[in-house]
């Protein structure tokens, strides 16, 4: 009765989870905020240590892996992340070919709002 | 569930229909949970959707302040502490449910619901000095995209905290019964996928705009 889920977690887990996203958000905030990273790096460094900090989150603290409990919510995970790197970058791949491709408006935000 | 409590009733003449019973509740708990997990990944795709719409429209300020000048980054990072503290406690209180300790699963849901009240109010700050600024959600594209991204992650940590208070009377009240294993287990996951959120939040909201 005691389980209604079959995880059972350990202290060791939450604390390791807890420690690795400590250090990996001070790392994400010391590179942009120090200045210490060249600035064309940041954006990479930021991205690396956020994905980094999600496979740790959902490892210690969602419990996503391969024991065969666990496989159910990681393939339906994979497939939500498929789902969403499609709606993302196919997103940003229209509205940038569409910004892109759009007629020219040789009009300032002052002038359209004085033809009012 | 009340007939497994009936059928224990019976006693041990019936051990293996009880077996059977527990069996039975064994795998309905663990559905409610995988259920309640297919229900997190179809909120992943509304986050999705508006981190998309934000990206799109990040550069289209109106000639207004751009994130670079609005965010504050240091109240950006104890926002983050907060939620993060607020995983690690709610992870600790997930451990003594399983341990059956009723007076610590409290405390720590208590810890785990003042914290997350405190990340809420910073929030709830931030956006009342953005509006203060004349940078509230009606300003720009890009603040629009800003309050609907960052505001919808406010609400479901709202919720979260309302399910919180429902959880910690319902564990005082029933103990920690089947029932309420189930719903702390799925309360766990919500409130981790919150921090989930957050992490590409931060990342890609305040971060990314202060570079």
């Amino acid at each position: 009765m005691a389980n209604a889920d079959s995880n059972h977690a350990s202290i060791g887990a939450v604390v390791a989870g807890f420690g690795l996203s400590l250090v990996l958000t001070a790392l994400s905030f010391a590179s942009v905020m120090s200045g210490l990273v060249p600035r064309d790096q940041q954006l990479t460094a930021i991205v690396v240590l956020a994905v980094l900090q999600l496979l740790a989150q959902l490892v210690f603290f969602l419990h996503l892996g391969t024991a065969p409990e666990q496989r159910n919510t990681t393939v339906i995970f994979i497939l939500t992340t498929l789902l969403i790197a499609t709606v993302v970058s196919g997103s940003l791949w229209v509205m940038h070919n569409a910004n892109a491709n759009m007629t020219p408006m040789q009009m300032s935000v002052e002038m359209a709002k004085s033809r009012e | 569930m009340n007939m497994s409590i009936q059928m224990q009733d019976l006693g041990v003449d019936h051990l293996p229909s009880v077996d059977h019973a527990e069996h039975h509740e064994h795998d309905a708990g663990k559905r409610t949970v995988l259920g309640f997990w297919i229900y997190l990944m179809s909120d992943c795709l509304i986050f999705a959707s508006l981190f998309a719409t934000f990206a799109v429209l990040v550069g289209n300020t109106a000639g207004g302040q751009t994130g670079k000048e609005l965010f504050d980054l240091p109240c950006v990072a104890g926002e983050t502490l907060l939620l993060l503290l607020s995983s690690f406690t709610f992870g600790i209180a997930h451990i003594a449910m399983q341990r059956q300790q009723r007076g610590s699963t409290v405390g720590w849901l208590i810890a785990t619901f003042v914290i997350g009240l405190g990340f809420i109010a910073m929030e709830v700050h931030e956006f009342a000095g953005l509006i203060a600024e004349g940078a509230g959600p009606s300003r720009s594209a890009f603040l629009s995209a800003y309050f609907t991204l960052v505001g919808t992650h406010g609400l479901h940590v709202t919720a979260g905290l309302i399910w919180l208070t429902v959880m910690i009377h319902q564990t005082l009240r029933f103990g920690l019964d089947g029932m309420v294993l189930r719903r702390l287990a799925c309360l766990s996951l919500f409130w981790h996928f919150l921090d989930l959120v957050w992490i590409c939040v931060f990342t890609f909201v305040y971060l990314r705009e202060a570079i």
